[in-house]
C-alpha cells in the first residue's frame, strides 16, 4: 500500500509531503529528488526503486507527484491513484501548477486525508468529495446535523457516489466520445502498429436516482441480438448482418464504479446509476479495423554530404463534409543542420531549432483532400562519422469522429420513482478523435 | 578564461532555475545558430569565430556532444591575437581526439607557434601538446621539445613549460623521448637561477633517472649543492618561492626524492654537504614555529619527512637514524592526526634499519597508546603495522599481548590482518613453545572467525613437529574445548590435536580417552563438513591410541547420520574408518594410524598469507625488506640445529599447506601419503588401492641410487606433494613476488642452496621448478621437478644444461631427456648427473624453453652445484686440527673475510648451517667456545682437497671472521665467497 505521497515543483522543491506509513522516512523525499527529478540522466521509467523503496511518479506541466511505498504494491493501482488524484485537484482549482498548489495546500492536505486511509484508496469521486470538503470553510460550520449525518450516511451508503434528492428542472446529458489514435507507418505506407484508446465521458444533469443504460455497436452485443433475431425472425437476419459490419471489436475495457458489472458479465450491457455533473463512464481500447484519418507521404533524399531534400505528403482518409482542426506535422532535421528553407502549399512552416524540426501547422482541413510541403535542408559538414539516425515524422491532429467506429446506440434513462421518461431528457453526443503518438518514419 | 566563459553563459542565457528541457531546447538553438554561422560561405571575423567557438566549448562542457567546430578551431590557431589561440588551444586540448584526421593540421599550427620565438605562443603551444599528450604528439614534437628546454635563448617560463611537457610526453611513450645527447644540458637545468626552472626540470629528471639512473648520476651532486644553498638560506632570501617563511618547500622536496632514487653519494664532501643539511632540516625543525599558520608547519613538515625518507633510504647514518626517529617520536604525540599517522608510518620503515630499530623501540610505550586511543582507524592501522614491524625477541610478549587485547575491539576491517601478525609474531619470536600454543589458541578463541587457514595449519604443524610442546597443547586445547561456546578453528585444531596426541594427557582422570572423544563429539553436530571429516579422521586415530574407545566410536561411525551421509566425503570416510577398524589388526592399525611424521620445513605460509593480502602495491618497502630479512633468517634456521622442524626453512615453497582435506591420514591429498613413511605408503595403497597420488612418491623411493644412500630425514620433499590442486590454491611464495629476470637473480638463488639440497629453485606466474639434490664423494643427481602452475600445457619443452668455459672441463652434467609436453597443473621430473672431475667455481646455466599460449618462453638459471657439495666430513681431534692448520700456513692457502652479519646471531642457526656445508663441526676444538670449527674433504674425480674452516663471530658489532684453509688456493677462495653470503 502507498506509504506516502510527494508533491515536487520543477526544482524538486517539495510542496506537499504526506506520510502514511512509518516505513517511509523523511530521506525518502531526498531521495527521489536527488535520484529521478536531478538525476544527470533522464528518468524515463515512471517507477523508481531506490534502496528498497519504490517511488511512482506522474508529471503534470512541471509538477511531479510522486507515490512511495516499501511494499509489493500492485503499480497499476498507485498509478490509477495517482491520475485520480490529478483530477480531483483539477475538479478542484483547475489547473495543476505550483501556484494553485502553493495556493490551495490546506485543501490539498484535507483531500489527501480523505482519499488515503493508511495508504489503501478510499472514495476519490469528485462529486462525492466536493459534498463535504469544500472550498468555502467558513459555510461548512453552518451545516447542520442533519445535513452532516446525511453526507455520512451517503459516503459510506451503498451509492457512494450519488446524493439523494438532486433536481433539476431540465434533464440533461452530454455524452462526449474521445479517442486518440496512435500509429506507426513504414515509410512505404504499411502499419506496422495502430490502436485507439478512447473514453466515454458524461455529464449528466438529472434529477432524482435514474437508472441509465448504454448502448454501443460492440460486436459481441451486436452478434448475440443478431443470433436472437435470426432465431425469432428469419426478416431481421439481413438488418442483423448489416449491423454487423458496422459493430467494432473492443479489447478491453474499464468503467466507472457506478456501472454494475455484474450485469454487465452476463448480459454484455452498460446499466448504472449515474454520479452527478462529469465524470468518465468508461475507457476502452480497440486494435482493429480502425480508420486513420491522416496518411503521411515522406520523401527524403540526401545531395552529397551538405544538402537533404524533404517532401511530405499529407493526406485526409476521411468524408469530404467533415473538417479536421489543429493539425500540425512535425518534420525532424538532422542534427548539424545549418539553414532551412519551407515551401508549403497550404498553412504554415517553421524551422524551429530549439526542437531540431520543422513544424507544418494548418489550421483546419476538409476529408478527401490532400496538401504538401517541401523543404530544403543546408547540413555542416561533421568529422563524425555518426549516420543520422532519421527520426519518424509525428502529427497532431483533431477529428470529429471515432477513429475507432465506436458509434453509440442508445442511451435510455429510467426513473421510476419522478415522472420523467426517457423521452424528457436532452441528450447531447459529440465525437472527438485526437492524435497520439501518430508517427510514419521516413 | 573564466571571464570569456561567463560571457558564453551570459550569452546562452542559461540561468539556475530552469528546467532541464529548457536548457536542452536552449542549447539546440544555439547550436543551430552556430551551425548557420559556420557555414561556409560566410567568412567570420576572429572575435566571433573565437565567440561561437568558446560557446561550444561550453557546451561541451555542460555535457552536451560536440561534432562540428574543429575546423573553426584549428583556424583560431593561426590567429596572432592571445586570446583566440587560446581559446583554439582550449578546445583542441579538450575536444579533438587522438586520432583525429585534423590532428596533422594542429601539429602544424603547433610548430609553428614553437618556432615563433614568442614565449607566450610557445607556452601555448607547449600546453596544448602536454594536456593532448598522444602518441602522435610525442612523434612529432619528441625532438624538438629538449632543444628548446635546453636551448640558451629560451624563457625562463617556456623552459618551465617545456620540462613539464616533455615530462608528460616521456610518461605517455617513454620509447619516443631519447635523451641521449641531451642530458647532460639537462641535468644543469638544476643550476638554473629562475627556481621555478629548476622546480620544473627536477620533476622530469626525477622520472628520467628512475629508469636509467647511470645517465643522470651527475644530478646527485647538483642536485645537493642546490638542497644546500635551499637550506642554508634565510627565509627572505628566495623571495618568491618562500612560503609561509619556508624558502622553496616545493623544491626542496623534490630534491630529495631525486635523492632517494640514489645510492648515497661517494664523494665524501658531497655526501658531507648532504649529511649537513639533513642535519640542518632536523635541526630547523626543532625550531620554534616562525608563523602558527597550518601552511607553515605543512610545509616544514613535508621537507622533514621527505629528509627522513632519504635518510632511511640511505639508511648508512646511525646518527641522523636516531635522530629522525627522535623527531618522529614527538610526532607521535602531535595533536595533528595527519602527522601522527604520517609518523607511524615513517617509523615503521626505520624499525627495519638495524641502527634505529632500537631508537624506535623506545617509544613502544606511545605505539600501543595510541592502538588503544586513537580515533581514526587508519592511524590505528599503521600503528599495528609499527607494533609489527618494531618487535622483537625481548619484546616480543608484550607486542604480542597488546595486540591480542586490542584484537577484541578492533576494526572489522583489519582484524584479519591483525590476527595474522600476531600469528606470525607470536611464531616468529616463540621462545617457549607453551607460550606460542597458548596465544594462538587465544587468538583462536578472541577472532576466530578471521583466524584463516594457514594460521591453524601453523600450529598443528609446529605442535607436530615440536615433541616437548605436544603434551603442554593437547592439555590445553583439551581445557579450551570445555568451553561451551567455542569456534569452529578451535574445533579443528583440537581434533586434530587430540588424535595425534590425546594419549599425552589420557593418564589424567579428568581428560580419560572417553572423556576426550565425548567432548569431541560434543561439537561435532555443530560444525561444517571439513571439520566433520577431520574430526571422523581424529576419531579413528583415537581407536588406534585408546583401544577401549573402539566400541564407542564404531558406534558413532557406524549410525546413519554417518554412514548414510549425504556428503560423500563424510560416508566415505564414515565406511572406510568403520571397516578399518573392524578388520586390520592391531597391528596394521597402529602402522596405518601412526604419529604423522614431522612436516617438512616450509615457509611460514602465514607470511605470504599476509604480502597475498597486502598486495604488492601495498607492501611498502621497509615492508619487503624485512620479509627479505625474515626469509633469510628462516632459511638458515633450516637443515637442522636447535629447531629442527619449526622454523620454516625454505623460503619458496608453495605447497606450504595441507589442503583442508589433507588430514591425518590424508586419503585424497598426496602430501600427507607421500610424507608417511615408505612402508605406510605402501600399505595405505594396498588397503585403499589408491594408487595414483601414491605414485611420484614409489617412482623415487624406487631409484636405486636413493636407495644406497641413507634416507632422508625428510623422507619426502614438499614438492613431491604437490599435487595439482595445491599449486593452485597456495599462497605465492616469496620468490614469485618479484618478477623472473632469468639471470641476475640466480646468484642469489645459487646462495640460498649453498647450505641445503632441496628446496625451490625457481618461481614465476607459469612455472615452477623444484629442486632435490644428493651428493656422495665426486657424484651426484640433482631431481629437477617442473611445475605448471596454468592450466594450459606448456608445448615443445626443452632443458638444456650448459657449463660456460673452463667449467666444461671441471664438471660432468648428463641431462636426462624430458616429456616435451607438461600438461596444465601437471609436474614433470627430471634427472641430471653430476660428476666433479676437479674443483670449480662457476655454476652450470639450466636453460628452459617451452611454448605457453603460444608465446615462447626463455628462461636462464644457474644451478645450483657448489664446490661444497661435494664435501666429504672428516672427524678429528684439537690437537690434528691444529697441526693440519699448521701445515697450510701458506698465504695463498688461506683465505679470510670480515664481514656484517646479514640475519641474527643464532648459534643454533649457525651450527645448521655449517653442518648443512658438508664438512664436520669439530666441537671442543677452538679454545674459544664462540667460535666454530670444521673440517672435510672436497671429492674430485682428479683429487682430494683437504679444507679446514674456522668461523668467529662476534655479537657486539655484529661481524663475522671467517678463516679458510685449504690445500688448494682456489678451493679456499671459492668456498670462502660462498659462504659469506651465507650468515
Amino acid at each position: 500500500m502507498i506509504g506516502g505521497l510527494f508533491i515536487y515543483n520543477h526544482k524538486g522543491e517539495v510542496l506537499i509531503s504526506r506520510v502514511y506509513r512509518d516505513d517511509i522516512g523523511r530521506n525518502a523525499v531526498d531521495a527521489f529528488r536527488v535520484n529521478v527529478i536531478h538525476a544527470r540522466q533522464q528518468v524515463r521509467s515512471p517507477v523508481t526503486n531506490i534502496a528498497r523503496t519504490s517511488f511512482f511518479h506522474v508529471k503534470r506541466s512541471n509538477i511531479w507527484l510522486a507515490a512511495v511505498t516499501k511494499q509489493n504494491v500492485n503499480a497499476a493501482m498507485v498509478f490509477e491513484f495517482l491520475y485520480k488524484m490529478c483530477d480531483v485537484m483539477t475538479a478542484y482549482f483547475g489547473k495543476i501548477s505550483e501556484e494553485n498548489i502553493k495556493n490551495n495546500f490546506v485543501l490539498i492536505y484535507e483531500l489527501l486525508d480523505e482519499i488515503l486511509d493508511f495508504g489503501y484508496p478510499q472514495n476519490s469521486e469528485t462529486g462525492a468529495l466536493k459534498t463535504f470538503i469544500t472550498q468555502q470553510g467558513i459555510k461548512s460550520q453552518h451545516q447542520t446535523k442533519e445535513e452532516q449525518s446525511q453526507i455520512t450516511s451517503q459516503v459510506t451508503g451503498q451509492i457512494g457516489w450519488r446524493r439523494e434528492g438532486i433536481k433539476y428542472r431540465r434533464n440533461e446529458l452530454f455524452l462526449d466520445v474521445l479517442e486518440s489514435v496512435n500509429l506507426l507507418m513504414s515509410p512505404q505506407g504499411q502499419v506496422l502498429s495502430a490502436h485507439v484508446s478512447g473514453r466515454v465521458v458524461m455529464k449528466s444533469y438529472l434529477s432524482g436516482m435514474p437508472e441509465c443504460k448504454f448502448g454501443m455497436n460492440d460486436k459481441i452485443v451486436i452478434d448475440k441480438q443478431g443470433k436472437a433475431g435470426a432465431g425469432d425472425e428469419a426478416g431481421k437476419s439481413e438488418l442483423g448482418g448489416s449491423s454487423g459490419k458496422q459493430s467494432i471489436a473492443i479489447d478491453d475495457c474499464t468503467f466507472h464504479q457506478c456501472v454494475r458489472l455484474s450485469k454487465f458479465d452476463s448480459e454484455r450491457s452498460i446499466s448504472f446509476i449515474p454520479p452527478d455533473g462529469e465524470y468518465e463512464l468508461m475507457r476502452y481500447r480497440t486494435t482493429k479495423d480502425i480508420i486513420l484519418p491522416f496518411r503521411v507521404i515522406p520523401l527524403v533524399r540526401e545531395v552529397g554530404r551538405t544538402k537533404l531534400e524533404v517532401k511530405v505528403v499529407i493526406k485526409s482518409n476521411f468524408k469530404p463534409s467533415l473538417l479536421a482542426q489543429k493539425i500540425e506535422v512535425r518534420i525532424p532535421t538532422p542534427l548539424n543542420t545549418s539553414g532551412v528553407q519551407v515551401i508549403c502549399m497550404k498553412g504554415k512552416a517553421k524551422y524551429k531549432a530549439s526542437e531540431n524540426a520543422i513544424v507544418w501547422k494548418i489550421k483546419r482541413m476538409a476529408g478527401m483532400k490532400e496538401s504538401q510541403i517541401s523543404a530544403e535542408i543546408e547540413l555542416l559538414p561533421t568529422n563524425d562519422k555518426k549516420k543520422w539516425a532519421r527520426p519518424p515524422i509525428s502529427m497532431n491532429f483533431e477529428v470529429p469522429f471515432a477513429p475507432s467506429g465506436l458509434k453509440v446506440r442508445y442511451l435510455k434513462v429510467f426513473e421510476s420513482k419522478l415522472n420523467y421518461s426517457d423521452h424528457d431528457v436532452i441528450k447531447w453526443v459529440r465525437y472527438i478523435g485526437r492524435s497520439g503518438i501518430y508517427e510514419t518514419r521516413c | 578564461m573564466m571571464l570569456t566563459q561567463s560571457d558564453a553563459q551570459k550569452d546562452l542565457h542559461l540561468q539556475e532555475g530552469k528546467s532541464k528541457e529548457a536548457e536542452i531546447k536552449r542549447i539546440n538553438k544555439e547550436l543551430a545558430n552556430i551551425r548557420s554561422k559556420f557555414k561556409g560561405d560566410k567568412a567570420l571575423d576572429g572575435y566571433s569565430k573565437k565567440k561561437y567557438v568558446c560557446k561550444l566549448l561550453f557546451i561541451f562542457l555542460l555535457g552536451h556532444d560536440i561534432d562540428f567546430g574543429h575546423m573553426e578551431a584549428v583556424n583560431l590557431l593561426s590567429s596572432n591575437k592571445y586570446t583566440e589561440k587560446q581559446i583554439g588551444y582550449l578546445f583542441i586540448s579538450v575536444l579533438v581526439n587522438s586520432n583525429s584526421e585534423l590532428i596533422r593540421l594542429i601539429n602544424n599550427a603547433i610548430k609553428n607557434d614553437l618556432s615563433s620565438r614568442n614565449p607566450t605562443f610557445m607556452c601555448l603551444a607547449l600546453h596544448c601538446i602536454a594536456n593532448v599528450g598522444s602518441r602522435e604528439m610525442a612523434e612529432a614534437f619528441a625532438g624538438e621539445i629538449p632543444r628548446i628546454l635546453v636551448a640558451g635563448d629560451t624563457m625562463d617560463s617556456v623552459k618551465q613549460s617545456a620540462a613539464l611537457c616533455l615530462l608528460r610526453l616521456y610518461k605517455t611513450s617513454p620509447d619516443l623521448v631519447l635523451m641521449g645527447e641531451w642530458t647532460s644540458r639537462v641535468v644543469h637545468l638544476l643550476n638554473d637561477q629562475h627556481m621555478g626552472v629548476v622546480t620544473a626540470a627536477i620533476s622530469l629528471i626525477t622520472c628520467l633517472s628512475q629508469k636509467n639512473p647511470d645517465e643522470f648520476k651527475t644530478c646527485v651532486s647538483l642536485a645537493v649543492s642546490r638542497l644546500s644553498r635551499i637550506v642554508s638560506s634565510a627565509s627572505t632570501d628566495l623571495q618568491d618561492y618562500t612560503y609561509y617563511f619556508v624558502p622553496a618547500p616545493w623544491l626542496s622536496c623534490k630534491l630529495l626524492r631525486l635523492l632517494q632514487c640514489y645510492p648515497p653519494p661517494e664523494d665524501g664532501a658531497v655526501k658531507g654537504r648532504l649529511v649537513e643539511c639533513l642535519e640542518t632540516i632536523l635541526n630547523k625543525a626543532q625550531e620554534p614555529p616562525k608563523s602558527k599558520k597550518v601552511q607553515h608547519s605543512n610545509a616544514k613538515n613535508a621537507i622533514l619527512f621527505e629528509a627522513i625518507a632519504l635518510i632511511i633510504h640511505y639508511d648508512s647514518e646511525p646518527n641522523l637514524l636516531v635522530r629522525a626517529c627522535n623527531q618522529l617520536g614527538q610526532f607521535l604525540q602531535h595533536r595533528e592526526t595527519n602527522l601522527r599517522y604520517l609518523a607511524l608510518e615513517s617509523m615503521c620503515t626505520l624499525a627495519s634499519s638495524e641502527f634505529s630499530h632500537e631508537a624506535v623501540k623506545t617509544h613502544i610505550e606511545t605505539v600501543i597508546n595510541a592502538l588503544k586511543t586513537e580515533r581514526d582507524v587508519s592511524v590505528r592501522q599503521r600503528a599495528a603495522d609499527l607494533l609489527y614491524a618494531m618487535c622483537d625477541r625481548s619484546n616480543a610478549k608484550q607486542i604480542v599481548a597488546e595486540m591480542l587485547s586490542y584484537l577484541e575491539t578492533a576494526d572489522y576491517s583489519i582484524r584479519e590482518e591483525m590476527v595474522l601478525k600476531v600469528a606470525i609474531l607470536a611464531e616468529k619470536y616463540a621462545v617457549d613453545y607453551s607460550w606460542y600454543v597458548d596465544t594462538i589458541l587465544n587468538l583462536i578463541r578472541i577472532a576466530g572467525d578471521y583466524v584463516s587457514e594457514e594460521v591453524w595449519y601453523r600450529v598443528i604443524q609446529i605442535v607436530i613437529n615440536r615433541d616437548d610442546v605436544q603434551g603442554y597443547a593437547a592439555k590445553t586445547v583439551f581445557e579450551a574445548l570445555q568451553a561451551p561456546a567455542c569456534h569452529e578453528n578451535m574445533v579443528k585444531v583440537g581434533g586434530y590435536i587430540l588424535g595425534e596426541f590425546g594419549n599425552l594427557i589420557a593418564g589424567d582422570p579428568r581428560s580419560s580417552p572417553l572423556v576426550q572423544f565425548n567432548l569431541l563429539h560434543s561439537k561435532f553436530h555443530l560444525c561444517s563438513v571439513p571439520t566433520r571429516a577431520l574430526l571422523l579422521s581424529a576419531y579413528i586415530k583415537f581407536i588406534n591410541l585408546f583401544p577401549e574407545t573402539k566400541s564407542t566410536i564404531q558406534e558413532v561411525l557406524r549410525c546413519d547420520s554417518q554412514i548414510r551421509n549425504s556428503d560423500v566425503e563424510l560416508q566415505q570416510r564414515a565406511v572406510e574408518y568403520l571397516k578399518l577398524s573392524s578388520i586390520a589388526s592391531t597391528d596394521v592399525l597402529a602402522t596405518v594410524l601412526e604419529e604423522m611424521p614431522p612436516f617438512p620445513e616450509r615457509e611460514s605460509s602465514i607470511l605470504a598469507k599476509l604480502k597475498k593480502k597486502k598486495g604488492p602495491g601495498a607492501v611498502s618497502a621497509g615492508e619487503l625488506e624485512e620479509g627479505k630479512r625474515e626469509g633469510g633468517e628462516l632459511n638458515g634456521g633450516g637443515g637442522g640445529g636447535e629447531r629442527p622442524g619449526d622454523t620454516t626453512a625454505m623460503a619458496a615453497s608453495n605447497a606450504s599447506t595441507p589442503s583442508p582435506s589433507a588430514d591425518l591420514l590424508g586419503l585424497r591429498s598426496a602430501a600427507p601419503v607421500s610424507a608417511a613413511p615408505p612402508s605406510a605408503g605402501s600399505l595405505l595403497v594396498d588397503v585403499f588401492s589408491e594408487a595414483g597420488p601414491a605414485a611420484p612418491a614409489a617412482g623415487v623411493h624406487d631409484d636405486g641410487f636413493l636407495r644406497d644412500l641413507e634416507p632422508p630425514t625428510e623422507s619426502s620433499d614438499s614438492l613431491l606433494a604437490e599435487g595439482p590442486g595445491d599449486s593452485d590454491s597456495a599462497p605465492p611464495s616469496v620468490v614469485s613476488e618479484d618478477p623472473a629476470p632469468p639471470l641476475p637473480e640466480s646468484d642469489e638463488l645459487l646462495n640460498k642452496f649453498v647450505c641445503k639440497n632441496n628446496g625451490v629453485l625457481f618461481e614465476n606466474q607459469l612455472l615452477q621448478i623444484g629442486i632435490k639434490s644428493e651428493y656422495r664423494q665426486n657424484l651426484g643427481r640433482m631431481y629437477l621437478f617442473y611445475g605448471n602452475k596454468t592450466s594450459v600445457q606448456f608445448v615443445s619443452f626443452s632443458t638444456t644444461v650448459n657449463c660456460p668455459g673452463e667449467l666444461q672441463s671441471q664438471l660432468n652434467v648428463q641431462l636426462k631427456p624430458v616429456d616435451p609436453l607438461v600438461e596444465g597443473g601437471a609436474q614433470v621430473q627430471q634427472v641430471i648427473n653430476i660428476e666433479c672431475l676437479t674443483d670449480f667455481s662457476d655454476a652450470p646455466l639450466l636453460n628452459i624453453k617451452f611454448r605457453y599460449g603460444g608465446a615462447l618462453q626463455n628462461l636462464s638459471l644457474k644451478l645450483p652445484v657448489t664446490i661444497n657439495k661435494f664435501f666429504q666430513p672428516t672427524e678429528m681431534s684439537s690437537q690434528d686440527f691444529f697441526q693440519r692448520w699448521k701445515q697450510l700456513s701458506q698465504p695463498q692457502q688461506e683465505a679470510q673475510k670480515i664481514f656484517k652479519a646479514n640475519h641474527p646471531m643464532d648459534t643454533e642457526v649457525l651450527k645448521a648451517k655449517l653442518l648443512g656445508l658438508g664438512t664436520a663441526l669439530l666441537d671442543n676444538v677452538d679454545p674459544n667456545p664462540e667460535n666454530f670449527v670444521c673440517a672435510g674433504v672436497i671429492q674430485t674425480k682428479a683429487q682430494q682437497v683437504g679444507c679446514l674452516l674456522r668461523l668467529e663471530p662476534n655479537a657486539q658489532a655484529q661481524m663475522y671472521r671467517l678463516t679458510l684453509r685449504s690445500s688448494k688456493d682456489t678451493v679456499a677462495k671459492r668456498l670462502c665467497e660462498l659462504l659469506s653470503e651465507q650468515f
